[in-house]
């Protein structure tokens, strides 16, 4: 990685105060620790981690709620990752009902066709997923399916990070497959340093290096460093079809408060496909009682390597927290890439 | 769940599905958020096509994004 030599190299050049980036992307973390890019940036320069893990930020009412679907009989699928996470008693994996593991929405709906049971589809994900389900529902599933909607959008919780302040960010580092899709326009509104990254180590270090010298020159923008796949609009159509089918609502994020239209649930006209109101189950705000902290690791306040189970009763194999079983939890990728390094 | 993958469209089947070619596997995959041609390139995420991509991107990326989720999906 000569090109990547020669960054690292005007970086360290440019980084003349504590900078403090945050990216939101399990993607761009499982390329940072595989490349162990973090140990190369010059002291002072720090890259975290923030909400960028959608079965991570799903907080445990919803778990529980998608527990409470399996007792009332139904069928339950969804993506695997979500399988082991913990609910208030224990997890869809260990809740001994009928739970399936499907790549996406529309192999849920495979399943509703094939049988008269109800199917429930446990809806997580950004604005890259939303978009699936909502052309799915688009095509009017059988009526013994239904989703329960666990999305959330993205920048929402950036703007509560900001306006918070606890995590001293100087700026962000957007997500170059999340940006495909939903394009960077949404981004403009934030007043600081924002930077489109692709996911080589060159492409990453290039997108710090532009954020440390919109920093240095006092600029706040969006800048695209990706811009082969990037384009400021994204993909209309996605859009378009999202926003078709779901509609803003305020909505809890595990380790956030409730953050004003940040979740996206059903509007009318798809009301029937709103597993929430079929099976009439509420989403209980649950306050957590373990020695995990997930909540500060996905606020950019706390690394994996902060947590004392890390590692220890916390491991891939017996999870205690969200971030330990997705693997695009911060602190699944960080225990994985340590352990390869041994 | 939110991994995304380059991958070339090799066939267009009837209802908006098709298939794409990662490059050591071929899979099925929802067509109904982009328009595309047989050959071209698409950023694929839980079974859907969810944007296109130039080929030079395609083809750039498939491999770095492949050598990231190999590592991402080893198990514990
Ligand atoms: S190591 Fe485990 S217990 Fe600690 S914060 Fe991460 S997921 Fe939670």
């Amino acid at each position: 990685m000569a090109l990547g030599k020669e960054i690292s190299e005007k970086l360290r050049e440019a980084v003349d105060r504590d900078l403090s980036f945050m990216h939101i992307c399990g993607t761009h973390e499982a390329a940072i620790s595989r490349a162990g890019l973090r140990s190369v940036l010059p002291p002072g320069l720090k890259i975290v981690m923030g909400p960028g893990c959608p079965v991570c930020i799903t907080p445990q009412g919803e778990i529980d709620a998608a527990l409470d679907l399996v007792e009332r009989g139904c069928i339950v699928a969804t993506y695997g990752d979500l399988l082991r996470v913990p609910g208030s008693r224990g997890s869809l994996e260990s809740s001994g009902g009928d739970v399936r593991v499907v790549q996406g929405v529309h192999k849920a709906v495979e399943i509703a066709r094939s049988t008269n049971k109800e199917v429930a589809f446990i809806s997580v994900g950004f604005e890259t997923t939303a978009p699936t389900v909502a052309a799915t529902l688009l095509t009017r599933p059988p009526e013994n399916f239904s989703i329960l909607s666990c999305h959330r959008l993205v920048p929402p919780a950036m703007k509560w990070l900001l306006e918070q302040g606890e995590a001293k960010l100087h700026g962000f580092l957007l997500p170059g497959h999340v940006c495909t899709v939903v394009g960077y326009q949404d981004y403009e509104q934030f007043p600081v340093p924002q930077v489109v990254a692709g996911f080589e180590p060159e492409d990453i270090l290039l997108g710090l290096l532009m954020l440390v010298e919109q920093v240095k020159s006092g600029e706040a923008k969006v800048e695209n460093a990706y811009p082969r796949a990037v384009t400021r609009e994204g993909n209309v159509r996605a859009r378009q079809l999202m926003y078709e089918v779901f509609a803003p609502v305020d909505a809890e994020w595990r380790g956030f408060p409730v953050i004003p239209r940040s979740g996206l649930q059903l509007k009318s006209g798809f009301e029937e496909y709103d597993a929430q109101k079929k099976f009439d189950i509420p989403i209980r705000h649950v306050e957590k009682h373990s020695a995990c902290i997930c909540d500060r690791v996905l606020r950019g306040i706390a690394e994996p390597t902060d947590c004392r189970l890390f590692g220890k009763v916390c491991n891939p194999r017996t999870p205690v927290g969200p971030c330990m079983v997705s693997h695009e939890g911060a602190c699944r990728i960080w225990h994985m890439f340590r352990v390869r390094q041994k | 769940m939110c991994i995304a993958v380059p991958a070339e469209v090799v066939e267009i089947k009837e209802g908006n599905v098709g298939v794409v070619d990662y490059g050591d596997l071929k899979q099925e995959v929802r067509l109904d958020l982009v328009d595309v041609k047989v050959g071209e390139f698409v950023l694929v995420h839980v079974g859907f096509a969810i944007q296109k991509l130039s080929r030079e991107e395609g083809l750039e990326t498939r491999e770095i994004f492949r050598q990231v989720y190999a590592a991402m999906q080893e198990s514990e």
